[in-house]
C-alpha cells in the first residue's frame, strides 16, 4: 500500500500531487473569473435598466439550469471552433488552434460560478439597508466611497456563507474537466488506476483528497465568515 | 451548423437519451426519497453517539465530486470482482446504468436526508407536544403531524435538489450511458455541428422549466389550508 503512493519513480504520491497542483490552480482561477462574472451579473440585474436586469436575469436562470458537463463541453468545443473559424478567416491557410482544457476548464466553471454568486450577490446587496447608503452620501461621500466602504464590507458578510458553499461546488466541479483530459487530480488517479489496476485503492484516494480539500475549505471558511462578522454584536 | 438538419436526422436520438435522463433522475430520487426520511429521522432523534457512521456518510458524500463517487463504484467494483461474483451481485455492477443509478441514489439521499432534517427541526416542538396531549402514538405522531409539516417546509428544497441530481446525471454519459448528455456527445462526434450541443441545453432547461412549475403546483396543493383565499385576515389569524 505504502509503495503504490510514495514519492518518486515507484509510486504514484508525486503524480497525485501534481494533479492536486493542477486542480487547486483551475479551482482559484475559476473562483476569479466566476467572482468578477457574479459581480458584473449581479450589476445588471439590479440595474434601472429594464434591458440590463432581464440580460442578467436570462444568464443567471440559463446558466444555472444547465448541466456543468453541458457547460463545460459548449466552451472547450464552441470556442475551439470559433477560434478555428476566426483564425481561418484571417488567414485562410493558418493552422487549426486548440483551445487548452485548462482555459476552457476555467472559462466554463468561471461562466457557472459566476451565475450562481451572481444570485447571491444580488441578495446580499438587496439586503443592505439603503438608509446607511443615504447616510453615507449626507456626510459627502461619492458613490465610489459609498460603494467601497458602506455597501461592499456589508454585502461580503452577507454573501460569504452562500460563496463558500458556491466554492466547495466549484472545488468539486473541478473534476470534471478530467474529462477532457486536463491533467488535474482526477486525470492523474486515472492514470495511475490504468498503470495498477487498482480503481477502488486510487478512487478512495482521490475522493480522500478532495474531501480533504472541503473539510479545510470549510474551516477556512468558518475563519472568514468569523472575521468579517467581528464588528458585528451578537444579540 | 444547421440546427434543423441535426433534429430532423437525430430527433429520435435525443428523444431516447431524454427519456434514459428522465428515467435517471426520477428512479434516483424516487428511490433516494425512500430511504432519507428514515435516516432523517435517525439525524433528529438518534442519540449523538449513534449517529457518527450516518454524519461521516453524509459529509463523504457532500465533501466528494460525484464524478468519483461514481467511478469508485463503477470502476472500483471491479477490484472486488471475485467477491462480488461469489455474491451474485457483480452482473449487477457490471452494467453502467445501475452503477450510475446506485451512485445517484447515494448521493441524493445524503442530500435529501439533510434536507429532511431541516426540515422536521422545522416542525415547532407545540405540534407535537399537541398531538401527545390528545393521546397520539409516536408512530401515528411522526405520520401525520411531523412529516406532513416537515415536507411542506423542505419542498422546495427537495425540489431543487431534484434539479440538481438532473443536471448530475450527466455524468452518466462518462461511464458509457447513453443519457441525453451521452447522446449529444454521440451527434457531435459524428457531425462536429454545434447546434447538437444548443439542442442538448435546450431540452435540458425544457425539462427544468416543466418540472419547476410541477413541482410548484404540488407545493400549492399541499399548502391549500395556508392560502389566504377571500376572507383573509381569518385566515391569517387561524395560523398565525
Amino acid at each position: 500500500m505504502q509503495e503504490l503512493f510514495a514519492y518518486g519513480e515507484t509510486g504514484w504520491g508525486d503524480e497525485l500531487l501534481a494533479g492536486l497542483a493542477v486542480t487547486l490552480q483551475l479551482g482559484v482561477a475559476a473562483l476569479l473569473l466566476g467572482l468578477l462574472i457574479g459581480f458584473a451579473v449581479a450589476w445588471a440585474s439590479l440595474s434601472r435598466q429594464a434591458l440590463l436586469r432581464s440580460a442578467g436575469f436570462a444568464y443567471s436562470t440559463i446558466m444555472r439550469g444547465l448541466p456543468e458537463l453541458l457547460t463545460l463541453f459548449v466552451v472547450y468545443n464552441g470556442v475551439g471552433l470559433l477560434l478555428n473559424q476566426f483564425s481561418a478567416f484571417l488567414s485562410p491557410d493558418s493552422t487549426p488552434v486548440e483551445f487548452s482544457p485548462f482555459a476552457a476548464g476555467v472559462v466554463a466553471l468561471g461562466m457557472v460560478f459566476g451565475a450562481f454568486s451572481s444570485e447571491v450577490l444580488r441578495g446580499a446587496f438587496n439586503s443592505l439597508d439603503p438608509g446607511q447608503s443615504e447616510a453615507g452620501r449626507a456626510v459627502g461621500m461619492s458613490t465610489r466611497q459609498v460603494f467601497l466602504r458602506i455597501k461592499l464590507p456589508q454585502a461580503w458578510r452577507f454573501a460569504l456563507p452562500g460563496l463558500g458553499n458556491l466554492w466547495i461546488n466549484l472545488l468539486k466541479d473541478t473534476a470534471l474537466v478530467s474529462i477532457i483530459a486536463l491533467e488535474d487530480l482526477m486525470r492523474m488517479t486515472k492514470i495511475a488506476v490504468g498503470a495498477t489496476k487498482q480503481p477502488f485503492t486510487f478512487y478512495l484516494a482521490a475522493a480522500l483528497i478532495y474531501w480533504g480539500l472541503c473539510v479545510l475549505s470549510e474551516i477556512g471558511l468558518n475563519k472568514l465568515e468569523k472575521r468579517a462578522n467581528r464588528g458585528i454584536v451578537n444579540r | 451548423m444547421d440546427p434543423l438538419y441535426i433534429i430532423a436526422n437525430y430527433g429520435p436520438r435525443f428523444l431516447d437519451g431524454t427519456l434514459m435522463t428522465l428515467q435517471l433522475t426520477g428512479l434516483g430520487a424516487l428511490m433516494a426519497g425512500l430511504f432519507a426520511p428514515f435516516l432523517a429521522l435517525a439525524r433528529t432523534c438518534a442519540p449523538p453517539a449513534a449517529q457518527w457512521p450516518l454524519r461521516l456518510y453524509i459529509s463523504f458524500i457532500r465533501g466528494t465530486p460525484l464524478l468519483v463517487q461514481l467511478f469508485l463504484v463503477y470502476y472500483g467494483s471491479g477490484q472486488f470482482r471475485p467477491l462480488l461474483q461469489d455474491w451474485g451481485l457483480w452482473n449487477f455492477f457490471r452494467d453502467p446504468f445501475n452503477c450510475a443509478l446506485f451512485t445517484f441514489v447515494i448521493n441524493s439521499t445524503a442530500y435529501q436526508t439533510e434536507i429532511l432534517r431541516g426540515g422536521l427541526m422545522g416542525v415547532d416542538n407545540r405540534e407535537v407536544e399537541a398531538a401527545r396531549a390528545v393521546g397520539m402514538s409516536r408512530w401515528r405522531i411522526l405520520q401525520r403531524v411531523s412529516f406532513p409539516h416537515a415536507y411542506r417546509i423542505a419542498w422546495p428544497a427537495l425540489g431543487n435538489e431534484v434539479i440538481l441530481l438532473m443536471k448530475a446525471s450527466a455524468l452518466a454519459s462518462v461511464v458509457t450511458v447513453f443519457d441525453l448528455m451521452g447522446r449529444t456527445r454521440q451527434v457531435f462526434s459524428r457531425t462536429f455541428d454545434f447546434s447538437s450541443y444548443l439542442w442538448a441545453a435546450l431540452i435540458y432547461l425544457g425539462i427544468t422549466v416543466v418540472f419547476v412549475y410541477l413541482w410548484r403546483q404540488a407545493e400549492l396543493r399541499m399548502t391549500r389550508h395556508l392560502q389566504t383565499g377571500s376572507n383573509t385576515t381569518q385566515g391569517e389569524q387561524r395560523n398565525g
